[in-house]
């Protein structure tokens, strides 16, 4: 059994040591917003936050972790109340198919926390998540919008 | 805004269910007249609809039923504006849900046509989901006139009140609607005219974004069933090449590993109690593939028997006028070139998957499908059950593209659990199996000709196309006498879909059929994308040859439509007065999925670096269900074309896909992004689609961009191949 702290919750699961983090959210917990895209930390798709940093969850094995707490898509709103993030990305209507948006939006979290009014080429460096619909645009203008707004 | 998730499916009739395999062949070949339903169909909670379109709960929440899929391109949210449109409805008000193809099966197909693709979602239903609106809201006004005891022609409908004029009197459609889900559709639907449009034609949100930022299960990869088992697959690397033997015994023991099989006759799974123990045991299966003659097939192979068409005798005429090769050879000034357009793949950031339950009475899947219906039938052909006796839960789509428009998935997930009767199996598909077991953006060649007379006036063009036919290999019934239509798209002479833009006297468009043995199939834009590449790259070719303005050039043989959005772009984006400081501007224009598009780009050239700083769209689509959405796909448009133009290819080596993931398949991220800028400019005069057409005006205008930049004519894709030492 591995111990693991999600979303302020603690669970125990019996899975072998080299299991993705990922996998153990999407199959063995059923938190299914943390999405699978590439599995070789390419895509983004899979971005959670590992004390707070921005990890693609795909490429973390179960054993690595330890104490150290997770944070998903799942837990980004707070008692009801969407994240700043999630505001922007619902002011602007973001997402297409949204399918790579869970893992964008983990990503630009963790971005504001460092950069609070990132610039564009600060947006250019952190984000290097795949959207196929082509919603970078309005990515770029959420991430500014939700700067704005914090 | 609450959203009706996947499973929550409305629940028909029981009788109505009563149909067998001969009727689905007949409601799957039939069109339909008025499709709004008599038929007692209820909502998940047993309100009984107004007609197959429409619900109206006691509380006055509207639920709206979606046919078509939604992948991202907003066809959900710009139907249900038709729908409310008509239905008067308070838009906040509005919920939707996605029907099966098993209902519409056993409704006499009462919602029509569910595939989506050719950008047709908005622009093949309008009229009648419009009508669907409308009929709901006559019998509702009508159910409220009954109760007052005044005529229906008194009474009016809007924001979900329905009003009598003489009296003042109003009430909620909720409270009228179980009186009017009694009565009889009518038969004469007048529609609005779009003039009067309130929600249709507005720049509204889309109704599906609250439940995709919050991390929601809407995917088909997010199904989860109960006693659920998860199957990961391998297909013969090489096209055409079958399993040949594996050996179990290796990873029988291994955890969690339940089942060893053989899917069809090409595809080895491993099902498991995690789709994790299953890929781990599938990756350390031994397996020896039959891989046949294919494995001889290399990309030099294919360009070698693709190049040998572009001279060929034997070829399909799709569009002529004149005598153009006559005039050719007669001309003052001859400009030839030769092109070419790699093989892509789709790369949806959802894989594969579907999730199928076979008993010995029924099969079911819950599946992201372009075309549920056609999934439909592949689930009843796989699983050997009537297909009255199937259905498929469409889920949201992790991008669609065309890739979701097949059912090699669909079929090896009901093979799989076939196989293990009355548990669920979730097959997923790896990235690496999805980007090498595609059906890929067609391979072409093309050779251009143009010719000018004395005068500077092109007189005569030839395109001669020499590659693969997606109808050759998916749907061979639109062969005409060995041709396929779909090739000429936006070449053709006439038609709704996509006409040649240019009026030249002496014109030749033919093609040379070459299929190699890799399955192509539907990449959005399809044949759009690399037929405007070659026109819109040569005539720009052609305007330098005269020393002309390109867009000048283009405006002396452009037809109206095409040059009217050719104007707006280049307008907009300042053609004609200077760009900034080490930008460039190229353009193109092009008809397709019956819309009409342009592009204007502004470039910088670094060394062997092409950055798009810029890129100004025009579409008139006829009619704009949103113009919002239509932007945005504008946009995305662009990105899907530029990573194609920029990155984009497939190779081959001994008969296999060489890139596997997006670390060898690389497309634009944030940091390559230009500005896009969008015009919407319905002329109100047609319906035309929005999903697709202006990808086949991204890379044309960004390689004149380019020409115009540094004088190099980069005429093979993808230009990271492109040599910048050479000449």
């Amino acid at each position: 059994m591995i111990a693991l702290s999600i979303n302020g919750k603690s669970y125990d699961v019996d899975v072998e040591d080299d299991t993705p983090l990922l996998w153990v959210l999407r199959d063995t917990i059923g938190l299914t917003g943390t999405k699978y895209g590439c599995g070789i930390a390419q895509c983004g798709a899979c971005t959670v936050h590992i004390d707070g940093v921005a990890t693609r969850s795909c490429q973390v094995p179960i054993s690595t972790i330890g104490t150290q707490k997770i944070t998903t898509i799942e837990a980004l709103a707070q008692n009801g109340k969407l994240h700043p993030v999630q505001q922007a990305w619902l002011d602007l209507d973001v997402p297409q198919c949204g399918y790579c948006q869970s893992g964008m939006m983990m990503a630009v979290v963790a971005l504001l926390k460092e950069k609070p009014k990132p610039t564009d080429a600060d947006i250019d460096a952190a984000i290097t998540n795949i959207c196929r619909c082509g919603t970078y645009q309005r990515v770029r203008a959420a991430i500014h919008a939700a700067a704005n707004n914090a | 805004m609450t959203y009706m998730p996947k499973i929550d499916m409305p629940k028909i009739n029981r009788r109505s269910f009563v149909v067998g395999a001969a009727t689905a062949g007949a409601g799957l070949a039939l069109g339909f007249a008025l499709p709004l339903g008599s038929d007692s169909g209820r909502a998940a909670d047993a309100v009984p609809e107004i007609d197959a379109w429409v619900v109206v709960r006691p509380n006055d929440t509207v639920v709206i039923r979606i046919a078509r899929a939604e992948m991202g391109q907003g066809t959900m949210t710009g139907l249900a504006q038709l729908v409310a449109e008509e239905l008067g409805c308070d838009w906040s008000k509005v919920t939707t849900e996605f029907p099966t193809p098993g209902q519409n099966l056993a409704r006499n197909r009462v919602w029509g046509d569910f595939i989506t693709v050719g950008s047709r979602g908005v622009r093949l239903s309008n009229e009648y989901v419009r009508k669907g609106g409308a009929a709901a809201r006559m019998m509702l006004t009508q159910a409220a006139a009954d109760a007052w005891k005044v005529p229906a022609s008194e009474c009016s409908a809007a924001n979900s009140i329905i009003t009598h004029q003489p009296s003042g009197r109003t009430v909620s459609f909720g409270k009228v609607a179980e009186a009017a889900a009694k009565l009889e559709p009518p038969k004469d639907v007048p529609l609005k005219d779009p003039k009067d449009w309130t929600i249709a034609g507005k720049p509204l949100k889309r109704l599906d974004t609250a439940d995709k930022i919050v991390g929601k299960p809407l995917y088909g990869i997010d199904v989860r069933r109960p006693g659920m088992l998860y199957a990961a697959i391998n297909a013969c690397p090489v096209f055409g090449g079958k399993l040949k033997s594996f050996d179990e015994a290796k990873v029988r023991g291994m955890p969690g590993v339940k089942h060893v099989l053989q899917v069809g006759d090409n595809a080895v799974a491993v099902v498991a109690d995690s789709w994790w123990r299953a890929k781990k045991a599938l990756e350390t299966l031994p397996v020896v593939w039959n891989e046949g003659d294919n494995a001889k097939v290399s990309s030099a192979s294919i360009a070698q028997f693709l190049a040998e068409g572009l001279t060929a005798e034997q070829t399909f005429v799709g569009n002529q006028a004149g005598d153009a090769k006559a005039a050719l050879g007669g001309a003052a000034k001859l400009v030839e070139a030769v092109y070419s357009f790699p093989y892509q793949t789709h790369a949806t950031m959802e894989p594969m998957n579907a999730t199928a339950l076979y008993t010995s009475e029924r099969c079911e899947i819950w599946a992201p499908s372009q075309n549920a219906e056609g999934a439909l039938q592949a689930v009843a052909a796989a699983s050997g059950l009537p297909i009255g006796s199937c259905d498929v839960h469409n889920t949201f789509l992790g991008g669609g593209f065309g890739r979701r428009g097949e059912m090699d998935y669909v079929r090896q997930a009901v093979a799989i659990a076939k196989a293990v009767p009355g548990t669920p199996i979730k097959l997923l598909w790896t990235r690496e199996e999805d980007t090498t077991h595609d059906a890929y953006h067609p391979i072409t060649q093309c050779r251009m000709q143009g010719a000018f007379d004395a005068n500077n006036t092109l007189i005569a063009f030839h395109m001669r196309i020499s590659g693969q036919s997606i109808a050759a290999a998916e749907l061979p019934q639109l062969l005409q006498n060995g041709k396929d239509p779909l090739v000429f798209q936006g070449i053709n002479p006439g038609g709704a879909e996509g006409v040649f833009g240019y009026n030249i006297p002496n014109l030749l468009i033919d093609h040379a059929m070459r299929n190699p043995p890799v399955p192509p199939g539907f990449w959005r834009g399809v044949n759009a994308n690399h037929n405007a590449l070659y026109i819109e790259s040569f005539m720009d070719e052609l305007a330098h040859t005269t020393g002309e303005d390109p867009l000048a050039f283009r405006l002396k043989y452009l037809k109206p439509k095409q040059a009217a959005v050719l104007k707006a772009a280049a307008d907009k984006a300042g053609w004609g007065s200077p760009a900034p400081q080490g930008h460039y501007r190229g353009l193109a224009a092009f008809m397709a999925f019956g819309s009409y598009v342009a592009a204007c780009a502004e470039v910088s050239v670094d060394g062997d670096r092409v950055r798009v700083h810029r890129m100004v769209g025009a579409t008139n689509p006829g009619h704009a269900a949103n113009p919002e959405q239509i932007a945005r796909q504008v946009e995305g448009s662009f990105v899907y074309g530029l990573s194609a133009l920029l990155y984009g290819e497939c190779t081959l080596n001994k008969g296999r896909i060489e890139q596997t993931n997006f670390d060898t398949y690389q497309v634009i991220r944030i940091d390559e992004m230009p500005q896009v800028e969008t015009i919407v400019m319905p002329d109100g005069e047609f319906w035309g689609g929005v999903g697709e057409p202006t990808i086949a005006a991204a890379a044309p205008a960004v390689l004149n961009a380019v020409f115009a930049a540094t004088g190099k004519r980069i005429r093979n894709m993808p230009i990271k191949n492109y040599d910048w030492h050479s000449a």
